[in-house]
């Protein structure tokens, strides 16, 4: 087992190509799991706890904003990135623990790739870009096509996740999770909503409710319509809305909730967010 | 390894700080898993992936093979007895023939690494024949359905009869309630260290148990040894709250031990112990409550079934609680109660803090609630007018002989004031916490109450005495007991009692052992009791060998000499010689065995005055519901309750507290979620347990009124926080939503769909 604590973006590249099994590791707050229950034998580590250039953020030229891959949740908690992306720094409040949040990454979350990620939501519905790089260069894939399962994304065991851009958008947004416990809990249905106010359109992104993080692309389209009219949404549209977002969820029945009750959840969440970001009659 | 503590004035009554404490917040005490041994070993158990079984052969010779592995043990390798037991020794050591339960034994290996201990078990291998498990209890009850052990499927049927059984009320309410599996979730998981004599048959086991004596006996039996060759030694507990009451690791380490010759160390993942250890039982409660009109109970029928998992365990003596406490804290003369505890394929289940009452009292606490809807009463007046007292007959013909203060505790509890409505929209305040799912508009606020009655020290003639020995010496008292300290604070008290009889400053707590008479088990809220009267006998007997020895130095007759503060007094003279002073060059030693009153066993018909004594509580919950999305904040716990006496403020303000933590739980969110037998969430991702953020504000008043029967004047205050809490949450939730609900945990499906 050999363990490269690597210094760099191009260390740790070099090393996942050369090391027979190499697993990278961030905060360490999914892997560590994993060893412990028995589901991982770490063969060779590269841990990414050094590489700086993947512990910060910063603006592009464009305005849109990059985040690392590396940067500890509690970062985008508060502070400048908080204030350009509120539902981000929710979802990054509502991770684990206050000792989970100074480990945890965003990249971790994209590597493990768990449709109850926190982050996950977020950058689908901010429109996010995932930056994946490797020795021959590097690609970026929008969020949408990058998760395709559980646990499932399109980065090659070569590649790296650098980090994910972010463009800016100017409105209300917003992340809720449902849980059974007031903190330190799994989601077992979440949304993430954004008002774009340029474009005037809106998006919702939901977790924890099918196989993968999933956008409801028809309520969109319906209170993007109703948005346009430019009168108060009446409680008849708001009725739609949150039908049509439950109705991009495909929930399961498990050991920590039913599907009933995650689609049920799905229909408050998008309800209360529509009613927190515009004038409800 | 003993402990002296130098501090005047540790005396009773006074919140004396746990001479344990200052290490454990900074992460400096010795728990049993720090337990350590130069060349020792590791051990692992090999467990059944199936809950019902046959096994058909097991192969170990591969993992014998692998380097580092000293050995592995079977069933064929018990030396002993095959199977152990509290009440009934009905589980194996290790399956031999079939298993019964997930995750139940099946071989144990001993090893350098734990990692080679992973393998070896990896390499063992086990043929199965998969069977049916039979999961459902009342299928238990059905004759034609197969025994899934030679014992049967009914581990015990109990009823109560008494009274006129035709009374039928004006007013009748009805209901079914389900109680799910509670896990006891102590945080320090179980560990144990083996260490073989140098004569080859001896063994000495550190271990973090509740009842040091009550596992040697097992242990030894198992073993095929006598006891006097089996020692057992505390090691550093982390919670037991019931689940340190079984035998888990304590066979399997011994033997490895013995076999092998060298240490053993063991310890459980928080994986392994959901399934090495019992768990809360399962219930399904149908109650029936006659009254008159204005609301008073005339009559209680009740049929209660307890899923006792696969092998006895404690499930008698838990039915046998729950059945007893059908009325809780009120007085009814009428009742037919019919109690099941049954054998399946789930996980075995045994005592956890409450032990049968917390089943027992959702159930009847719901009914009440229903009963006052019924009378159109207010829930505290319906409790006040059916409030028990001392004198009264319980449904057992057992007469009320405890304090038995539930009308103040009722009151002081409802007099505490209410809780401001919560008007800011910070999510950390409401329900959904940090999720932040609610704004304050989406919260209904509600209010329900829990009283309850639970018994004290063990019950049906069990004499679960108490032994202390207390030496004084040079104006240091040492003190010996077997007393398992699992958190509770008996240490502190035994400071406190020997400071406050003695007028030492300087106490030094011996190593708790085997190496004395039993302390009974840290169980039923019991020591404070039991191993506090023996350890008062004990002090109190020195003392007066102090005073015959100051007596016949001073000529003064003994009679007349007193403790006050640190020194002997003439209480009609003017001699005084400090403590110190007196007892030095002298050892004065007593050891000092308490017994409770004798109980006796229930009659056919459920009569007989099987409890030693009782201890009394009301909760009022405060909760904070989302109706839409089903979750919930407790705000505030207001609660009195029955003490006897306060010997020492804030650890009584601790258990109070950490009780109704417990309560919450079983309220809103732990539950063992087991599908056809398996268990589904044996981890605490899963297995939720209450955050800070989820523990509401507890307004606590004691309601102190001596106890004659207590050798302190103190009840027990361990279990009682935990019990009538569960059912005044939920009746807080049913008040907020206007639905009615029936079984706990409490899920969000179960307020909003
Ligand atoms: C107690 C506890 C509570 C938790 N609560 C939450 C919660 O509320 N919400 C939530 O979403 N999650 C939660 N988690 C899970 C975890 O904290 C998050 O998923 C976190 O984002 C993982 O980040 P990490 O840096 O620790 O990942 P790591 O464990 O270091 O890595 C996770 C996976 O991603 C891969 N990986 C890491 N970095 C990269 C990279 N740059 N490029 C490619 N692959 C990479 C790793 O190889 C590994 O497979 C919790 C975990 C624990 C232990």
């Amino acid at each position: 087992m050999t363990v490269v604590n690597a210094q760099s973006i191009d260390e740790a590249l070099h090393a996942l190509a050369e090391l027979p099994e190499p697993r990278l590791v961030a905060g360490g707050t999914d892997m560590m799991v994993e060893v412990n229950f028995g589901r991982h034998k770490p063969g060779d580590v590269v841990s990414l706890r050094q590489v700086r250039e993947l512990r910060s953020w910063h603006r592009n030229d464009d305005g849109s904003i990059f985040i690392g891959s590396g940067l500890p949740y509690k970062v985008m908690e508060e502070g400048e990135l908080a204030m350009m992306f509120p539902a981000l720094a929710q979802a990054a409040r509502t991770v684990g623990s206050p000792q989970i949040r100074a480990a945890g990454t965003l990249g971790g979350n994209l590597g493990t790739c768990s449709p109850a990620g926190d982050g996950l939501p977020v950058l689908a519905a901010l429109d996010a870009e995932v930056h994946l790089r490797s020795l021959s260069g590097e690609r970026r894939v929008p969020f949408s096509q990058f998760m395709t399962g559980v646990k499932k994304n399109v980065a090659r065991s070569d590649e790296l996740i650098t980090g994910v851009t972010i463009p800016m958008t100017v409105g209300f947004q917003g992340y809720a999770k449902v849980g059974v416990r007031n903190a330190m809990v799994i989601a077992i249905a979440s949304a993430c909503f954004v008002h774009d106010e340029s474009s005037n359109s809106v998006r919702l992104a939901l977790g924890a409710v099918a196989p993968t993080i999933v956008r409801c692309t028809e309520a969109e389209t319906y209170l993007d319509g109703v948005l346009a009219k430019a009168t108060p949404i009446t409680s008849h549209e708001l009725d739609r809305f949150k039908e049509l977002a439950a109705s991009a969820a495909r929930p399961i029945t498990d050991h920590r909730s039913t599907a009933d009750y995650r689609r049920h959840a799905v229909t408050i969440l998008a309800k209360r967010f529509a009613e927190r970001a515009f004038n409800v009659v | 390894m003993s402990t002296t503590i130098t501090a005047t004035r540790n005396i009773l009554g006074t919140s004396v700080l746990r001479p344990d404490g200052t290490a454990k917040v900074r992460g400096e005490f010795h728990f049993s898993s720090d337990e350590f041994a130069t060349n020792m070993l590791w051990g692992a158990t090999l467990r059944s992936p199936h809950p019902h079984a046959r096994i058909l052969s097991i192969d170990i010779s591969a993992a014998l093979k692998i380097n580092g592995v000293s050995c592995v043990l079977v069933a064929d390798d018990v030396p002993g007895k095959l199977t152990y037991g509290l009440i009934s020794s009905d589980q194996p050591v290790f399956a031999r023939d079939v298993v019964r339960y997930m995750g139940e034994p099946v071989a144990a290996v001993a090893a350098d690494h734990p990692e080679t201990c992973k393998r070896a078990l990896e390499a063992i291998r086990v043929e199965y024949e998969v069977l049916d498990p039979l999961v459902d209890p009342e299928r238990c009850l059905d004759q034609s359905v197969p025994p899934i052990h030679p014992d049967g499927n009914v581990f015990r049927h109990q009823r109560i009869v008494r009274g006129d059984q035709s009374i039928q009320g004006e007013v009748q309410v009805e209901g079914t309630y389900d109680i799910g599996m509670q896990d006891q979730a102590f945080l320090g998981l179980e560990a144990a260290l083996a260490i073989p004599g140098h004569d080859g048959r001896s063994v000495e086991l550190h271990i973090a148990t509740q009842w040091l004596h009550e596992d040697r006996k097992q242990i030894a039996d198992c073993l095929g040894l006598p006891e006097d060759d089996v020692q057992l030694v505390l090691g550093g507990v982390g919670g037991a709250f019931g689940a340190r009451e079984d035998i888990s690791l304590q066979v399997h380490s011994c033997l490895l031990a013995l076999r092998t010759g060298r240490p053993v160390k063991m310890q459980y993942s928080r994986e392994e112990s959901f399934f090495g250890h019992v768990h809360r039982h399962p219930a399904k409660i149908w109650m029936r409550h006659h009254a008159t009109k204005d609301g008073r109970i005339q009559r209680i029928e009740a049929r209660m079934l307890l899923d006792g998992g696969a092998y006895t365990s404690t499930s008698p003596a838990v039915l046998i609680n729950a059945i007893t406490h059908t009325q809780g804290p009120y007085v009814c003369e009428n009742a037919t109660v019919d109690g099941f505890a049954v054998r399946t394929n789930n996980p075995p289940c045994g005592a956890m803090r409450g032990f049968g009452v917390v089943q027992a009292c959702f159930a009847h606490e719901s009914q009440m609630d229903k009963l006052a809807v019924a009378c159109q009463l207010d829930p505290v007046e319906i409790r006040i007018r059916n409030a028990m007292s001392k004198g009264d007959l319980l449904i057992t013909g057992q007469p009320m002989d405890s304090v038995a203060p539930v009308t103040r505790c009722i009151q002081e509890t409802a007099a505490i004031p209410m809780p401001e409505a919560v008007t800011s929209d910070d999510p950390l305040l409401l329900p959904g916490g940090s999720g932040r799912t609610a704004t304050s508009s989406n919260i209904r606020r509600g209010v329900g109450w829990g009283v309850s009655m639970k018994n004290l020290m063990y019950s049906e003639g069990f004499d679960d005495y108490s032994t202390a020995r207390c030496t004084l010496q040079d104006g240091v008292a040492h003190l010996k007991f077997a007393t398992s300290e699992v958190g509770q604070g008996f240490v502190t008290l035994a400071i406190q009692i020997a400071t406050s009889i003695l007028g030492v400053d300087q106490v030094e707590l011996e190593q708790i052992d085997t190496r004395i008479g039993s302390a009974g088990s840290t169980s039923a809220s019991r020591q404070t009791w039991m191993s506090g009267g023996a350890l008062d006998g004990a002090c109190r007997m020195v003392r007066e060998m102090l005073f015959e020895k100051v007596g016949k130095e001073h000529h003064v007759d003994p009679i007349r000499l007193a403790i006050v503060d640190t020194d002997v007094v003439d209480t009609m003279g003017t001699l005084r010689v400090p403590v110190r002073e007196a007892s030095a060059g002298v050892s004065l030693s007593h050891t000092f065995e308490h017994h409770h009153r004798p109980t006796t066993d229930l009659d056919e018909n459920g009569q007989g005055n099987c409890h030693v004594a009782f201890a009394f509580v009301a909760h009022r919950a405060v909760v904070d519901v989302d109706p839409e999305l089903g979750l919930v904040k407790v705000v505030q716990i207001a609660t009195a309750q029955d003490v006897g006496r306060v010997l020492n403020p804030l650890s009584a303000i601790g258990q109070i507290e950490g009780g109704i933590a417990q309560g919450l739980g079983l309220a809103v969110m732990e539950e063992i979620v087991i599908d056809n037998g398996r268990v589904r969430n044996p981890s605490f991702t899963d297995y939720l347990l209450p955050t800070a953020l989820d523990a509401p504000v507890v307004e606590a008043r004691f309601i102190e009124e001596p106890e004659p029967m207590a050798p302190l004047g103190a009840k027990g205050i361990g279990e009682p926080p935990c019990i009538s809490v569960t059912p005044a949450i939920v009746a807080a939730i049913r008040d907020a939503i206007g639905k009615d609900i029936d079984r706990v945990p409490v899920r969000p499906q179960d307020i909003c769909l």
